[in-house]
């Protein structure tokens, strides 16, 4: 197996995710596009460990991984928070930034 | 070799699909679930590449817990259970623009650095070694992570309290 | 040859668990304790001096041992009796500091400790720490009676004494690093205990942050510790006895020691108090009493130097302390000492004067280390301890029972020795000390400072030193005639014995306002304070006091030189490894620190600059040579009082400089800079100035900067109208840009490479 069909496959899932954040119109939906995101770099984290027969690509995968869970636990509830105070869950209508 | 690089190709096709999927459909649940696909899929990757423990943690705490927690968050907002054709919004085109350019920008660099070097595997990793690594030298990074996740936990209780 | 160690020294670990244990248990407890969280903390205190005068017997035993050759055959206790006894020329032969660490971490390959180094300079701290944290808890259960929050009290003073003992035992300066954050956290809780009045929090904030700049260097100065040993030895570490060695053994680059020794020097000015970060001190005054003599006056801010004086090669050889006529660390001390001790003439607040009062003496220290003089810098430290914490623990005890809980010596005060004739002689005796009058403590260990400046190459220094012995001397007199001669002034306590905010922050609380919250066990007070006579503390203030007088006299006799040759200080507590001393570390390139002797002419002109000081005020206050009130009259004298009531205006600088300016817009800076710069320089500096500001202000200001300012703010809103249309709230498209950048900064990366 080629190192390099990982990677490619792990960068092409970035880029969809990446593209799936600016698109989406629910706040559910953009959180789960930063998951593909977050999946891509850990695809990659264990071709490396892999490539390089070294358990350490797979511990830091770990490590993204439970701070991607601890991401959407907190994600998920400000996401209701807003639900709850906007009664809408598209990203466009948060826009308390507007300058 | 071959049978690997096959089920390679059949893994990167299903995960593909469903990654497209997940950033398209216009059901919200459909889009959940694509994403199971994909990182159902990701696990598959990990195991042919010899790292069972990963693969199994993203099976139990993806799969299992985020998925179900995503499930939950699209039930709770109220989301609509059928197609509905706004779940894009009106930068898809321009947003097409730093995606394509991404994934460009890293194939170029993978394949200019990369191209020839080949994985080749000895053995799976077993999960002692993993403990073990994770133990001794990450000792420290291991307990902030704890520390965070617990952060995490209280952080969303908060939030997500109605009061 | 086996030094005897010991089981005080081997079990250091215990003393700064021992009131920790009483942290926890008079938090978990503390409704139910009442009044008994107290003797909690007075029992955990006593406990805690018991093993620090065991450790500091047990060192003095090691060090004989040592100079004597011989094993180990003594008992401690004879061998501390004998080493009195002896008086011969002091020795120095090596002696280890006795360490035990425990592995706290260790993460790839680095290894974090955690344990104790007992040595001279941590036993000496340590007896300090014990005996004024003892008394301190014994005071405050006469002085807090009654207090709203009186376990909550107990429970931060043995937090903190858990702390600054685990500061003093530290064997990293990771540990210290941690027990010094823990001291800093105390001193906040502590100044904020009314946080009720809004000045009190205040000033507890700003003791917390302006300390906290400081630690910023301090910070940065502790990793490159770690460096400076990797350097060394090609393994890093926090040790201080590594440090130590690693500064000295020469293979360390000179730019990494500066680098190192500045940041340290900027954690000391934030927490010993010296300029220009000095101004918390005097504002920390806003907390309790007792907590100023023991945080604010004996221990707490003497960590600073305390730091200096561990990691001492690191200045050393950073500062070039041995071969140079000035460094950063003496010229801060030495500015510290003058201008605490001009700062401290013109307060009304008699906490204040003590305040500004150690801020000076803090500034011997620093400037005592910087100009190369190790032992008496901490011989200084020793002694002061001891007459600042008998000083305002005097000052607290005149605001008990003698001026109704105010601290306001114009107002409250006056003619209170003959109501108070103990706290008056005690506050007598430890003004003696403080100002260097031969044979009180202070004399001794100020003497020394000036007698190494003056012996090495920084003469300046010892001008810096006198003059400040000089204004010490002046404004203790001043503090002492406004406080117990003259009339009493107080008398009219009705109005303000019970929750009149205006008159002193400690009022409303000591005699809680609010009974309703008064802690169980007490019931409410009914010590009829509102119309009663000035009358002496009860026992449990006055024998801290006195017990406190005794040291304040014969602390300094451990270097009674002249006729007895003692010099004990030296011989116990300096170091006896790793350090730039004659003989101890004789490589080449390390300059060492001379051992001065006692000088009697230095002495003989110190003391009379002291006396020509304490003469000076008589006349001016006792006598009126200079009129009624010299400072209504003459122009340069109240040109002079102006600026030191304002503090050198730095404290204006600090909030209105510093902060407003970062706060407001630019356009606003620039009215102030006209408005209150160009104001005050009107004020101070008479008519010519006036006709010159008043030309710029018409012409200059008006016409040419104001122009250029409306001309900014003009281009300012126009191209912000124009960005404004980007700024439209929609996170996503945020988001679009932010990622078009990512993917041209990588695509820009890829291409260079």
């Amino acid at each position: 197996m080629a190192l390099n069909q990982f990677l490619l496959l792990a960068a092409f899932l970035f880029a969809v995710g990446a593209y799936g954040v600016i698109t989406r119109r629910h706040t559910v939906l953009v959180l789960a596009s930063v998951e593909l995101m977050l999946t891509a770099v850990n695809l990659n984290l264990v071709a490396f460990g892999a490539f390089n027969n070294d358990p350490v690509g797979q511990v830091f995968a770990l490590f993204v991984l439970t701070i991607a869970a601890a991401e959407v636990g907190v994600g998920l509830a400000i996401v209701l928070l807003i639900y709850r105070n906007l009664r809408s869950s598209d990203p466009d209508d948060v826009d308390v930034l507007k300058g | 070799m071959v049978a690997q690089n096959i089920a390679f190709g059949i893994l990167a096709a299903i995960m593909v699909v469903g990654a497209l999927r997940v950033v398209s459909t216009n059901n919200i649940v459909h889009a959940a679930l694509w994403l199971v696909t994909v990182l159902a899929g990701g696990a598959g990757q990990f195991l042919l590449l010899g790292q069972e423990f990963v693969a199994w943690v993203q099976v139990i705490v993806y799969i299992g817990a985020v998925i179900v927690l995503f499930l939950f968050a699209i039930m709770l907002t109220h989301a609509p259970m059928h197609p509905t054709g706004k779940l894009n919004n009106d930068m898809r085109l321009w947003s097409v623009v730093p995606a394509v350019l991404l994934a460009a920008t890293l194939a170029w660099v993978l394949i200019a650095e990369w191209g020839n070097d080949k994985i080749h595997l000895l053995r799976p990793v077993r999960t002692a070694e993993v403990g073990t690594v994770v133990f001794r030298a990450y000792l420290v990074p291991f307990e902030v992570v704890g520390v965070l996740l617990l952060g995490a936990l209280i952080g969303a209780v908060v939030l997500a309290r109605k009061d | 040859m086996h030094l005897p160690s010991g089981f005080f020294l081997d079990h250091a670990w215990l003393i700064p668990l021992i009131p920790a244990v009483s942290f926890w248990l008079i938090l978990g407890f503390g409704k139910r304790f009442g009044a008994r969280a107290a003797y909690c903390g007075i029992a955990a205190l006593s406990a805690v001096w018991v093993l620090a005068v065991g450790a500091v017997i047990q060192w003095i035993h090691r060090v004989n041992v040592a100079d004597d050759g011989k094993g180990g055959t003594v008992s401690a206790l004879g061998a501390f009796g004998r080493s009195l006894a002896r008086a011969e020329e002091g020795k120095s032969a090596a002696v280890a500091p006795v360490i035990h660490a425990t592995t706290w971490f260790q993460n790839a390959g680095v290894k974090l400790t955690v344990g104790t180094q007992i040595d001279g300079l941590a036993v000496m701290m340590l007896f300090v720490v014990a005996t004024i944290a003892l008394l301190v808890h014994i005071y405050s259960f006469e002085y807090m009676r009654g207090d709203r929050r009186f376990t909550h009290y107990y429970a931060a003073l043995s937090l903190f004494s858990a702390s600054m003992l685990f500061l003093v035992v530290a064997s990293n300066t990771l540990q210290l690093l941690v027990g010094w954050e823990l001291v800093g956290l105390c001193s906040f809780m502590l100044i904020g205990h009314w946080w009720e009045e809004k000045p009190n929090s205040d000033a507890a904030l700003k003791a917390f942050l302006t300390t906290r700049t400081g630690d910023i260097g301090l910070l940065c100065g502790v990793i490159m510790t770690f460096f400076v040993v990797q350097r060394a030895t090609g393994t890093g570490s926090f040790d201080i006895l590594a440090v130590n060695n690693a500064a000295l053994s020469g293979k360390v680059g000179h730019t990494l020691l500066l680098m190192c020794a500045v940041g340290l020097m900027f954690g000391i000015i934030g927490k010993s108090g010296q300029f220009p970060l000095h101004t918390w001190l005097p504002d920390a005054m806003a907390g309790p009493t007792p907590v100023s003599a023991l945080i604010h006056a004996a221990t707490m801010v003497v960590a600073g130097v305390y730091l200096g004086a561990r990691v001492y090669p690191i200045f050393w050889q950073g500062f070039q302390i041995g071969n140079s006529h000035v460094n950063f660390m003496a010229v801060i001390g030495g500015i510290t000492v003058i201008i605490g001790a001009g700062l401290a003439f013109v307060q009304d607040d008699i906490k204040k004067v003590l305040a500004y009062s150690t801020i000076s003496q803090l500034g011997y220290m620093v400037m005592g280390l910087g100009v190369g003089a190790w032992t008496a810098a901490i011989f200084h430290l020793f002694t002061h301890a001891f007459f600042k914490a008998n000083l305002f623990l005097g000052a607290g005890s005149v605001s008990h029972s003698g001026s109704h809980h105010s601290f306001d010596m114009k107002k409250d005060m006056g003619g209170l020795r003959k109501y108070m004739p103990q706290t008056f002689w005690t506050f007598v005796i430890g003004t003696g000390a403080l100002a260097g009058i031969f044979p009180l403590a202070g004399f001794w260990s100020k003497d020394e400072i000036l007698a190494t400046a003056g012996h090495g190459n920084y003469k300046a220094f010892l001008i810096v030193g006198l003059v400040g012995a000089f204004m010490t001397a002046a404004y203790m007199t001043r503090c002492i005639y406004l406080t117990f001669f003259g009339e009493y002034r107080g008398g009219h306590s009705g109005e303000h014995a019970h929750g009149d905010v205006a008159h002193g922050v400690d009022d409303a609380h000591v005699h809680g306002v609010d009974d309703a919250h008064a802690v169980p066990g007490f019931g409410s007070h009914d010590d009829g304070h509102g119309a009663h006579e000035p009358h002496e503390s009860p026992p449990l203030i006055t024998v801290p006091l006195w017990i406190l007088t005794f040291l304040s006299i014969t602390a300094g006799w451990l270097q009674f030189e002249p006729g007895l040759h003692l010099t004990k200080f030296r011989d116990w507590f300096q170091p006896r490894v790793a350090f730039p001393l004659p003989g101890l570390f004789s490589a080449n390139h390390v300059a060492t620190i001379p051992d001065v002797k006692f000088s009697a002419g230095l002495a003989t002109i110190s003391v009379a600059i002291a006396l020509a000081g304490v003469g000076l005020a008589y006349l001016f206050y006792w006598k009126r040579a200079y009129g009624q009130d010299a400072a209504a009259h003459n122009a340069l004298l109240g040109a002079g009082k102006k600026f030191l009531v304002n503090k050198y205006y730095l404290d204006a600088l600090y909030t209105d400089g510093v902060i407003a300016a970062v706060k407001g817009p630019i356009a606003n800076a620039a009215y102030w800079v006209n408005q209150y710069v160009i104001d005050n320089v009107l004020r101070t500096t008479g008519r010519v100035a006036t006709v010159v500001a008043r030309f710029v202000y018409r012409y200059i200001d008006q016409r040419g900067v104001d122009g250029i300012y409306n001309g900014t703010a003009v281009v300012t809103g126009e191209s912000g109208g124009l960005l404004r249309k980007l700024q439209n709230g929609r996170l996503q498209e945020y988001a679009l840009f932010i990622l078009i950048g990512v993917a041209a900064v990588a695509l820009a990366l890829a291409i260079r490479f």
